[in-house]
């Protein structure tokens, strides 16, 4: 059996006094998706900032196609990764945020180009060829030259997905990518992320869209306290859930 | 049910004709305001001693350019020192260093807190507190030894004395402007793989311009102004010159008037540059295109889009 996509064993992070993970064991096959669900302040968004090592983890190990991600193993000793290592093992993992975060300076072309030209110095040309048939994936072609406040939510999310992308990572990261939206723009989203999953990019989505994991998830992590209270397949978990804190939530969220 | 609805129902206005509202105290405040004008402009006709002849003859004179052109390279050479060593310390704030962030809070400390012109002489005389400076390791051996009064000319004391100056203010106006980027702009460029240098070079610091250009515009309109101070310690600069002549000639006035004339027109043309600095740094900060460039010089306000919140420059 090849590698996992991610390999995390005994995830500890805290801020402060507060322990927000308290020992996470998640493992990803690769073209999986996986949708962790949770009540807001279980962790779950911490633990997919410590995935791409936005937050650094205070215990355990996160594996990312077998690479110890933040931190490097040598004779015996483990020393944390210098700035150059960590941008360039980001690089492979894309990332979509709540808020969006799209470079308002830039029109949405040049957002999605940036970190193409820039970090993997692409060709201009080649860069904005992908660009605009990712533009032309996620619906948007005809968004190009505007400027993301000219864009409503779903769209900016859409350019968003777009932009990350656009670096071809090997691994997507979803922080609640509807919440922030309003419901009737969440479709449109949803229905992009949904295509993806189809085409066999491995995905880890934090979400309260109950309806998206029935529908497109390989399995669903349910998180409460930092730590993993149940995990499996959709039907089982959301339908037949053993734990009475997924219960309690699912009957709230549904 | 009909009955009802028509007993309450209220009388047929359209308030399409409405009448202006009228506001009488605008036009006693105008009439005012024109009546001081009126007076002010025969003030400076009828006056005799405004010498308005002596004031042509000056204004446009060599030794006047060449305290013009003083002034000018005084004020870019100071601003460009101080920009340069604002962004310097301004890092140093947000450092996460303990000791540059106390070092450089030290330093807009001093220099915030003591006046200009007294920096400017003590630079001066610095030769009174150290005779000689030299460079070499730190409390080792010197490889270059200096005489201070020939090393610190008026023209160098000027330019430190503004220039450190400046820095301090800068510093706070560039610290203002980087914290006020959303840090989930950091995030995003992180997520992305983009270096730190990266990241600060095309996603931060321009949008932070914004918020940096429009109070910059106005400390290099008071650093023009603030390098007339240099006059104290004999530098000719604009004001020096024609202190110099009107102390020959005792035409005072009319020779403050060739320096006030001469600063509001470079004012005025750094107020233009200004304007098209920050309908630069505007793309994509509203929904519509940028203010135009007349209803700026017009002080016109922006019509529909918010304006976005400007920090007030510290004075």
């Amino acid at each position: 059996m090849s590698t996992p996509m991610v390999h995390a064993r005994a995830v500890r992070k805290s801020f402060g006094h507060l322990e927000v993970l308290k020992g996470i064991d998640l493992t990803v096959e690769r073209g999986e998706v996986v949708v962790i669900l949770g009540p807001s302040g279980s962790g779950k968004s911490t633990f997919l900032r410590c995935v791409n090592h936005l937050e650094t983890i205070d215990g355990g190990a996160i594996h990312v196609d077998g690479e110890l991600i933040g931190f490097r193993a040598h004779g015996g000793r483990v020393h944390h990764l210098g700035d150059r290592d960590i941008t360039r093992q980001r690089r492979e993992i894309g990332m979509v945020f709540q808020q969006f975060n799209l470079f308002p300076h830039f029109t949405v072309v040049q957002n999605i180009m940036e970190a193409p030209v820039g970090v993997r110095r692409e060709s201009r040309a080649q860069a904005r060829t992908r660009a605009l048939a990712l533009l032309e994936r996620v619906g948007l072609a005809d968004k190009t030259n505007s400027y993301p406040r000219q864009l409503s939510g779903g769209q900016q999310q859409r350019v968003a997905i777009a932009r990350a992308l656009a670096m071809q990572p090997k691994l997507m990261l979803f922080d609640e990518p509807t919440s922030a939206l309003d419901p009737e723009l969440v479709g449109e989203v949803l229905a992009t992320m949904k295509g993806l999953a189809t085409d066999g990019l491995t995905m880890i989505v934090v979400t309260h869209e109950v309806g998206f994991a029935r529908e497109v998830a390989d399995r669903v992590v349910f998180m409460d306290g930092g730590v993993i209270v149940e995990a499996g397949p959709p039907a089982e978990v959301l339908d037949n859930p053993q734990n009475p804190r997924t219960r309690a939530f699912l009957s709230k969220v549904l | 049910m009909t009955t009802a609805t028509e007993r309450h129902s209220p009388p047929e206005v359209d308030v399409a004709g409405a009448a202006r509202t009228r506001h009488p105290l605008r036009w006693v405040a105008s009439i005012i305001l024109l009546v001081l004008a009126a007076q002010l402009v025969n003030l400076l006709i009828t006056n005799p001693n405004f010498k308005w002849d002596v004031v042509a003859r000056y204004f446009n004179a060599q030794v006047i350019g060449a305290g013009i052109i003083t002034t000018l390279y005084l004020t870019v050479i100071a601003m460009a020192v101080g920009v340069v060593l604002g962004v310097i310390v301004a890092m140093g704030r947000l450092s996460q260093n303990p000791i540059a962030r106390i070092v450089s809070g030290l330093y807009v400390w001093f220099f915030r807190g003591t006046p200009v012109l007294v920096q400017l002489v003590l630079w001066y005389n610095l030769s009174a507190l150290m005779p000689q400076i030299s460079f070499g390791i730190p409390f080792g051996p010197e490889f270059l030894t200096a005489d201070t009064n020939k090393l610190i000319t008026p023209l160098l004391a000027a330019i430190l004395g503004l220039g450190l100056n400046e820095a301090a203010y800068m510093a706070e106006i560039i610290r203002g402007g980087l914290m006020s980027v959303d840090p989930g702009q950091t995030e995003a460029a992180s997520a992305l793989g983009m270096s730190r240098g990266r990241t600060f070079r095309r996603i931060i610091l321009p949008q932070a311009m914004r918020f940096i250009v429009p109070p910059t515009g106005s400390q290099v309109i008071s650093m023009l102004k603030a390098t007339s101070l240099v006059s104290v310690i004999a530098l000719a600069d604009l004001l020096y010159t024609v202190q110099a002549i009107y102390n020959r000639t005792f035409q005072t006035i009319p020779l403050l008037i060739v320096a006030c004339v001469w600063y509001l027109v470079i004012t005025s043309i750094l107020y233009v540059g200004q304007s098209f600095i920050e309908r630069h740094y505007a793309r994509g900060a509203t929904r519509n295109a940028p203010q135009s460039f007349w209803s700026f010089l017009l002080f016109r306000r922006r019509q529909s889009a918010p304006a976005p919140t400007r920090e007030e420059t510290p004075s």
